[in-house]
């Protein structure tokens, strides 16, 4: 039973396809990586994703969308706001309740922020935002997550301890990279996009960062 | 590693000013006294959806005496308030202006109405003298703000005046223009107000209405007033200025003749201290028995009963904002539900504080409550609009929480700084209308001022106007202090 099925469908913004032609399932305990350019249309493509997912998945967006006056104990905690009574998050939102801490405080440490989790998220790094975010697609408890970008703004080696807490947590997982070396080693299936037209699909397995070169050459040269 | 938990300064603020707000609060009277609050409810309401329009001739002839006073008074505030605005690098023009702006309108009323009698200066007078302190204020910070990058490009040896001219003026000028339209608002309101107090405007005939119980003249009047606020920028274009002007000064009722030898005595002698005007040998124990007779019988008592109400309709008016702006964000209602929500907000920000404290005196009889709820409701429907049209602009992530935890954990910690801001800001504006509601017969300041004048002891009153000027200065500086402390800033300031 494929989780998403796309059958020559066409996305993008205010009637202005970016995406044409697309066909594509997703099964359920995939770990996709989406590569291509800035601007071939993989958010696109995660958007129109995350609106047929169903009720089950966390997304991180590009621009994040944390909520810079609350602390990354809020932010993170707002991965779960919809399960817990509205009283509940009342309460959180004045003065956290201490099994609520532990809780989100387990995610926080595993994206190495333990000593961040009651600081504003307008004084962090951009590093340590984009961790934030993160976060809170991980405290979600849907199977399923979507994120667009979600380790550019760190190093490379919290990269893999980022992306590793990724699929620990989560049975379904799609990215979109920019990446190529850190898109093969932790995704199963590449799926690579240009001019707004999937051009590769293909098995993680034995690719090589070379064998994705195709994908950055513009149609002029 | 544990993570400190400390409470952000933000909360800690709110938290104080809550306290002392309740700590008012419980030392308030907010008691209801008539008989039967509902049964005048119900007829006013009934009076309110069958509105009157040919209740008295005089019912256009008093809008347009309103819109004559707020546009010659405006127009004259402007013109000063600019002049002082490029003279603001002085130390006293800046404390001049503090001053003129600290006294209220209604209080400026009653001065000049014993110099002018019901001449049409002292309406006129009475908006532009307080208007021009706000005005040059404004002005001078948005000249402070214009990009200074230009003035560089000039060729040396441009003069100081054509610089000016061509390179800050342009860029002030629209915000000049809107600053503008949003103060003639603020003029219209004041001009009806000034009716209360014996000018020919729209609040003359809306208390007259009220003791008679016309409540379809009240609705008559009040929706030509909102009607005409509304689509003000419809009628006011910069080319049909002047007509308005000459069209202004040409209504006005100029003959009610005033005398010069009056305006001399009440500034030479009217408004000295009843005892140093008498003279002889006791001068001085009279004047010391008169001075703590002033203190402990009027000042302090009136003091307090304006801080305290200022206090407890700040911290109403902040719980009150929280309710109003959802109702016009796009993030929280459908297009249908906003759209009452607007209709709403207009009118509770478009009807002066000083009428609905009125109207609600009429309903509840003397007490705090009329008061506290009138200012909650206008202020939370001023801060309410700007808060919710500033919710606009904010964008959600798209799978980000519904309902009240988008509220509580999306939308409010987004905007809370900037309505704090806002709040501290109409602090003073508060507290300035907290005095004036005196008049009414709340035992603010305004209630002494009003007193004295109606016994004619302008000396008394002059005493007091200051006393209620220097509280404003206070608050203006406490406020200050606060918003740097907090780091609070907001371009919507100025409104």
């Amino acid at each position: 039973m494929p989780l998403v099925e796309l059958r020559n469908e066409s996305a993008g913004y205010s009637g202005t396809p970016v995406l044409r032609g697309l066909t594509l399932t997703v099964n359920a305990g995939e770990r996709i990586a989406l590569v291509g350019e800035s601007g071939s249309g993989k958010s696109t493509l995660l958007r129109l994703l995350y609106e047929r997912c169903g009720p089950d998945v966390s997304l991180v967006p590009q621009e994040l969308g944390l909520v810079q006056a609350l602390t990354v104990f809020h932010n993170v905690y707002m991965g779960r706001l919809h399960c817990r009574s509205v009283w509940r998050n009342l309460r959180n939102l004045i003065w956290p309740a201490r099994a609520d801490v532990s809780e989100v405080g387990e995610i926080v440490n595993s994206l190495r922020l333990e000593d961040k989790l009651f600081a504003g998220v307008g004084t962090l790094s951009g590093g340590q935002q984009q961790r934030t975010a993160i976060g809170r697609a991980l405290y979600h408890p849907g199977e399923i997550l979507l994120a667009d970008e979600p380790v550019s703004s760190v190093d490379e080696h919290q990269a893999r301890d980022i992306l590793q807490a990724i699929n620990d947590r989560k049975k379904t997982v799609i990215l979109a990279m920019h990446d190529r070396a850190l898109a093969i080693e932790f995704a199963d299936r590449l799926i690579g996009i240009k001019d707004g037209r999937i051009v590769l699909d293909r098995p993680a397995d034995g690719l090589s960062p070379s064998d994705l070169d195709e994908l950055y050459v513009t149609a002029e040269s | 590693m544990i993570a400190d938990r400390e409470r952000s300064p933000l909360l800690r603020t709110t938290g104080a000013f809550f306290l002392v707000g309740l700590i008012c609060l419980a030392f308030a009277d907010i008691s209801i006294s008539t008989v039967d609050p509902w049964l005048e409810f119900a007829r006013l309401l009934t009076g309110i959806i069958t509105p009157d329009f040919y209740a008295t001739d005089s019912l256009l002839l008093a809008l347009a005496y309103t819109l004559a006073f707020a546009i010659l008074g405006v127009a004259l505030s402007n013109v000063l308030g600019f002049g002082l605005a490029l003279l603001f690098y002085s130390r006293t023009v800046r404390v001049f202006c503090a001053v003129i702006r600290s006294v209220h309108e209604l209080f400026w009323a009653l001065i000049f109405l014993q110099m002018f009698g019901l001449s049409p200066i002292t309406g006129v007078l009475a908006i532009a003298i307080p208007y021009a302190g706000i005005i040059a204020k404004v002005y001078a910070e948005i000249l402070e703000e214009a990009d200074p990058t230009p003035l560089t490009a000039l060729p040396p040896g441009t003069g100081r005046a054509s610089a000016f001219l061509f390179v800050r003026l342009p860029d002030a000028w629209a915000h000049f223009k809107s600053y503008s339209m949003y103060r003639l608002e603020c003029g219209m309101r004041s001009s009806a107000v000034l009716g209360f107090i014996g000018l020919p405007t729209l609040g003359f005939h809306l208390e007259t209405a009220f003791r008679e119980g016309q409540y379809s003249e009240v609705s008559a009047l009040l929706i030509l007033f909102y009607l005409v606020i509304a689509s003000m920028r419809i009628w006011m274009k910069r080319p049909l200025l002047p007509v308005y002007l000459v069209g202004a000064a040409l209504i006005l009722p100029w003959g009610v003749a005033f005398s010069l030898s009056h305006i001399a005595r009440f500034l030479t002698s009217d408004i000295v201290p009843h005892p140093l005007r008498e003279g002889g040998p006791d001068m001085m124990a009279n004047f010391a028995d008169w001075m703590s007779l002033m203190v402990f019988d009027q000042a302090l008592p009136g003091a307090m009963a304006t801080i305290q109400l200022t206090m407890i309709a700040l911290i109403a008016t902040g719980i009150l904002t929280l309710i109003f702006f959802p109702l016009i964000s796009p993030l929280l209602l459908g297009r249908g539900p906003r759209w009452a929500g607007h209709i709403f907000l207009v009118v509770v920000r478009s009807t002066p504080e000083y009428i609905l404290a009125f109207i609600l005196l009429q309903l509840w009889g003397p007490s705090m409550l009329p008061a506290i709820v009138a200012l909650a409701l206008h202020n939370a429907g001023i801060i309410g609009h700007l808060v919710g049209r500033y919710t606009e602009s904010v964008e959600l992530r798209q799978d980000s929480a519904k309902g009240a935890n988008r509220y509580f954990y999306e939308v409010l910690p987004r905007v809370y700084r900037p309505m704090l801001a806002l709040l501290f800001y109409r602090w003073e504006v508060i507290l300035r209308e907290t005095a004036i509601l005196g008049i009414l017969g709340i035992a603010t300041l305004g209630f002494y001022v009003d007193s004295a004048f109606a016994d004619l002891r302008f000396d008394r009153a002059m005493v007091l106007i200051a006393l209620t000027a220097l509280l404003n200065i206070c608050v203006d500086v406490i406020s200050r202090y606060v918003r740097s402390k907090l780091r609070l800033q907001t371009s919507l300031e100025i409104k």
